[in-house]
This record gives structure tokens, C-alpha cells and sequence, in this order.
């Protein structure tokens, strides 16, 4: 991306989420959940299914209200148009719709929305038509997963991969600071999953924070630098990831290694799922 | 052709021809979200509409008592599109949702029909279309609402694309979501209103769905699916309308199965062809 989002050593944290509790239909999920994710830092958000990760992410992102707690993106509270300025890939079986769209045309709309700090009315409109650069950018962000030349193929053709990185571009293409994934990774093949870790490699370089939602770390296990996993809308653990969980994860791989390295916390006791 | 110098002709074929082209537009947009029945359900409730138009007229003793019979049929619509999408957005199924417009638009519009002192015949042109009655007015009327369709639904393509793509990105990049799926219903509901006149209640959904059906067949972007789609649909109005110049068909079944063959004959064109590259 040529024109990244920057400063790696911002001062204050990117996303601070402080005992955000979230309840659906009557029933608490969240029971007082905290994250904080720095400019260049990746966190992985992991559990079991039920645990909250999605609802906590949805949370974040403003898809859904939280019933008490405090949520900070960019060092202050969150806001509609403050929440603008993140990168969002919500979790998706498929890229397509109900009718055939190119996934230049699927990214393109990831640049709409508010682009300024106002919310005025002005910027509102301006928010509804793309920018004149909408094109360029599109495929800078297309390219920047490895897809370019999968720019005017119909998604709904693609492999389950290469959608899934279809819906990153179009997170990408709004050039965010912070980037939020919802199970990228699910029904992902392994080329894509390699790709994708490229991906996020170079983002975290660039200084972009990462909260991303995982069953497993697999091949972007090299790039975590921190674990926060739920069970049952709880953290039980919050901490440096198990150095080997980025190779045993992935697809096919016996798991054999004893885990030894600090903290010294094996699946079962982080609350995961099994290899 | 000294019969397109006919003021009669002319009304028909330029009506027949801002139709054809306004309603794939929105059709695009409910084959999106699949809710490709929904204009069948608006349909019915705009049916119940013009019911109450003539309940009115006839309380009003209005000397042309289906006066208000459009602009009864334009306010159910789109009273009846806001309903579908509050419950819609509420989490009601769109089935139920559907189902319920259908039964209640019959119903009521057979009652209103019935207590305004008029007969289930009276109906009949609404049901079915009647593009042979139109006056310079309707010309003008249904040129500014096709007019306000198409720059909508092109103007703001790439956003209502959004919305109807992914909602819950296009709530996360600040996208008025509520907003912009509402103008979807309540355009798709002035679509109707203004194709009831061609095609008839009973048909209008399939001047807006057919043609995005083929151009969906022969496409592989959303923007080119809608841009074919329209003259798909320009093309099948005006085909059906000049033919029944000639011969006494009803346009609006005319031009629903002009559509529904064409669609059969690419359909099979195209498979034949994929099959003869394997």
C-alpha cells in the first residue's frame, strides 16, 4: 500500500476496550471483556465456539451495543465516524451476492462511508459516491493481497481463499491504522492462508495494529505477538502466544511438541480447540 | 410507421420504453439482497391502494372516480415498502414478510373495491395493466419518477451495491445503512406504481426481475448486469407494446413472456456454449 497508515509508535493505544459486557436477546455474553491492540501490534483473539470472539469483535466495530464498558479506538471514545477510520473484515462464508459482482467492484464499495472526523452532512454525502481514485486504489489494495489479477473475475467464481481476500482488500483499501479480521482464515486453503500471513507480515510493519479473530494461529502464527483468549464472554488468558502454536496449527499437522515455552500453557488449558 | 406519428402510440411506446429501463434498475437491487419477490408483495399492497383511490373518489364524489386511484396506489406502496423493511430489518423473514403483504393487499383491495360501490372489474386494468389508456399526464408522471429511479439507482450504485452486498461492513465504514436500504424499498415501490400501468400488478415484479435474470446469464459485474438489464427490459416493453399495435395481445402478458422465453433461449444458449468449450 502507497499511502500506509503510519506511526508505529503512537502513544496511545489503537483500541482499548475496557469490561465491555454485551447481551443478546435478555441473555449476557460478554461479561466485562478488556483488549487493548497498539499501532504495529498483532493480537489474536481466540477461543471456542460460543465464547464470545465474534460478539466482542461486532462489539468493537459498532455492530452491535454494548450493555456497559468503554471502547477507544484512536485514543478516544468510539464513534460512528471514529469507527470509520478502522479496517473491518467481518466473518463470511463467501464474498458473493445476489448477483454477479467483479472484486474490483466488491472493493471499490470499501471505500464508501465517512471519510472525515465531522460527521457533517457534507462529508455524509460525499461518503456515498466513491472517490475519483477509486479504481487505482481498489487494485493497489488488490495487489496487496496477492490478487490483482483477479480484479474483474466474477468473486462468486472464486476459490473460498481468494474471496476471503477480496473482503481483506476491501478493508485495506480504506487504508486503516487498525485493522479488525472476523475469522479470516475459516475455509481458507493453505496458499491463501500463506498470503495472507505475507499480508499481515507487511501491515504489521508498516504499523498497522491487528485484532484477529483465529480458531487456530496457523500460518500467521509467526506474527502474533499476543494471544487474548475467551471462553464463555471471559478472558482467561491475555498474554505472549506459545512459541510452536504457529506450526502445529496448521492444517494437517500431528501435534507432537510438548509445549515448554513461557507461559507455559497448552491448548486445553488456554481454553482452544485442539489441532 | 406513419403509426409512431400516432399520439396514442407515441404515450405507449415512451412509457413502455422509461419502464422498461427503470424497473431492472431496482430489480438489480432486490435480486442483490434476494428479495426477488418483494415487488409482488409491494404489488399487492399497491393494488389495496388503488382500491382506497377509488374509496376516496367515490367519498369525494369526484366526477372520475378512479382519480385517485394512482396516487392511492403510489401511498400504499410505499407505506407498504417502509413496513417490509422495519420488519425486515427487525429480523422477521422475508418469506413471512411476503406472505402476509400478498393476502393482505388481495384481501383489502377487493373489500375497498366492494364498499366503494364498484366491482371486482374495475380491478381488472390494474391487475393486469392498461398502457392503451395513457394520457399525456401519465407521460409526464411516470418520465419524472423513471427519472428519479435511474439517477438514484446509478447515481449512488456503488453505495447501494455496498449495502445490499455486506450490511454489516457498510455499517462499520459509517454508510447510513437504515437510510439507504430504505430508499431502496421506497424506490422499488415508485417502480412499481409507475409499471403497474404497463404490465399490471399481477406482472410488475417480472419487468423488474427478468431482465437482470438474463443479463445475469450473459455478465459477470454488478454494474454491467444493471446497464444490460435496462436495455433488456427497454426492449422487451417495446417489442410487446409494437406488437400488440398490431394484434390484440395484452401487452403486460405479452411482454412478461417475451422475457421469460428470451430467458429460456439464453439460458440454454450459454449452457450449450460452456459445454462446447469443455
Amino acid at each position: 500500500m502507497s499511502d500506509p497508515a503510519p506511526v508505529p509508535d503512537v502513544p496511545h493505544s489503537l483500541v482499548e476496550a475496557r469490561d465491555v459486557r454485551v447481551s443478546l436477546q435478555g441473555t449476557e455474553i460478554l461479561h466485562g471483556v478488556s483488549l487493548t491492540a497498539r499501532g504495529g501490534e498483532v493480537v489474536a483473539l481466540m477461543g471456542g465456539n460460543g465464547s464470545g470472539k465474534s460478539t466482542f469483535v461486532r462489539a468493537i466495530v459498532g455492530a452491535l451495543p454494548t450493555t456497559s464498558g468503554a471502547i477507544d479506538l484512536f485514543g478516544t471514545p468510539a464513534t460512528p465516524q471514529i469507527r470509520a477510520r478502522l479496517g473491518y473484515v467481518p466473518q463470511r462464508i463467501t464474498a458473493a451476492g445476489g448477483v454477479s459482482a467483479t472484486a474490483i467492484e466488491v472493493v471499490t464499495s470499501g471505500l464508501l462511508g465517512s471519510r472525515e472526523k465531522d460527521g457533517r452532512v457534507g462529508s455524509r454525502l460525499r461518503g456515498l459516491l466513491p472517490p475519483r481514485d477509486a479504481k487505482a486504489r481498489a487494485r493497489e489494495a488488490l495487489a496487496s493481497v496477492g490478487i490483482e489479477d483477479l480484479a474483474k473475475r466474477d468473486v462468486s467464481r472464486l476459490s473460498g481463499g481468494q474471496q476471503q481476500r477480496v473482503l481483506i482488500a476491501r478493508a485495506l483499501v480504506r487504508r486503516p491504522r487498525l485493522l479488525i479480521l472476523d475469522e479470516p482464515m475459516a475455509g481458507v486453503d493453505l496458499q491463501s492462508q500463506v498470503a495472507f500471513s505475507h499480508t499481515i507480515g507487511h501491515l504489521k510493519e508498516e504499523g498497522v495494529g491487528i485484532v484477529i479473530v483465529l480458531h487456530e494461529l496457523g500460518a500467521i502464527g509467526r506474527h502474533i505477538d499476543r494471544a487474548v483468549v475467551l471462553e464463555r464472554g471471559c478472558v482467561t488468558y491475555d498474554g505472549v502466544p506459545p512459541k510452536d502454536l504457529g506450526v502445529h496449527a496448521l492444517p494437517g499437522h500431528e501435534h507432537e511438541h510438548p509445549h515448554t515455552d513461557p507461559p507455559a500453557r497448552d491448548h486445553a488449558s488456554l481454553g482452544l480447540e485442539g489441532p | 410507421m406513419s403509426l409512431l406519428s400516432e399520439p396514442l402510440i407515441q404515450r405507449m411506446l415512451i412509457v413502455g420504453l422509461l419502464v422498461g429501463m427503470a424497473a431492472p434498475v431496482m430489480g438489480t437491487y432486490l435480486v442483490q439482497r434476494r428479495m426477488a419477490l418483494l415487488g409482488d408483495g409491494i404489488g399487492h399492497v399497491a393494488l389495496a391502494g388503488v382500491a382506497a383511490g377509488w374509496l376516496a373518489g367515490s367519498l369525494f364524489d369526484l366526477a372520475q372516480q378512479d382519480a385517485l386511484a394512482i396516487p392511492g396506489a403510489v401511498v400504499f406502496a410505499i407505506i407498504g415498502a417502509v413496513l417490509i423493511e422495519r420488519m425486515r430489518s427487525r429480523g422477521t423473514g422475508a418469506d413471512v414478510v411476503m406472505a402476509i403483504l400478498f393476502y393482505g393487499g388481495i384481501s383489502g383491495g377487493v373489500l375497498l373495491i366492494g364498499l366503494a360501490g364498484g366491482s371486482n372489474a374495475n380491478l381488472l386494468g390494474y391487475l393486469f395493466g392498461s398502457i392503451s389508456t395513457v394520457t399525456w399526464g401519465d407521460v409526464w408522471m411516470s418520465a419524472g419518477l423513471a427519472a428519479l429511479i435511474l439517477a438514484v439507482g446509478i447515481g449512488l450504485r456503488t453505495a447501494l451495491f455496498g449495502v445490499t452486498h455486506d450490511q454489516e461492513f457498510a455499517r462499520s465504514t459509517g454508510l447510513p445503512v437504515e437510510a439507504l436500504n430504505m430508499v431502496v424499498a421506497v424506490l422499488a415501490a415508485v417502480t412499481i406504481t409507475v409499471a403497474m400501468r404497463v404490465v399490471g400488478v399481477l406482472l410488475v415484479s417480472a419487468l423488474m426481475i427478468v431482465p437482470v435474470a438474463v443479463a445475469q446469464l450473459l455478465t459477470r459485474s454488478f454494474s454491467r448486469t444493471m446497464y444490460v438489464a435496462m436495455g433488456i427490459g427497454a426492449v422487451l416493453t417495446l417489442t410487446g407494446i409494437w406488437i400488440t399495435v398490431f394484434h390484440d395481445i395484452q401487452p403486460g402478458a405479452l411482454i412478461v413472456t417475451l422475457g421469460v422465453t428470451l430467458y429460456v433461449i439464453v439460458a440454454a444458449a450459454t449452457s450449450l456454449l460452456k459445454g462446447a468449450r469443455r
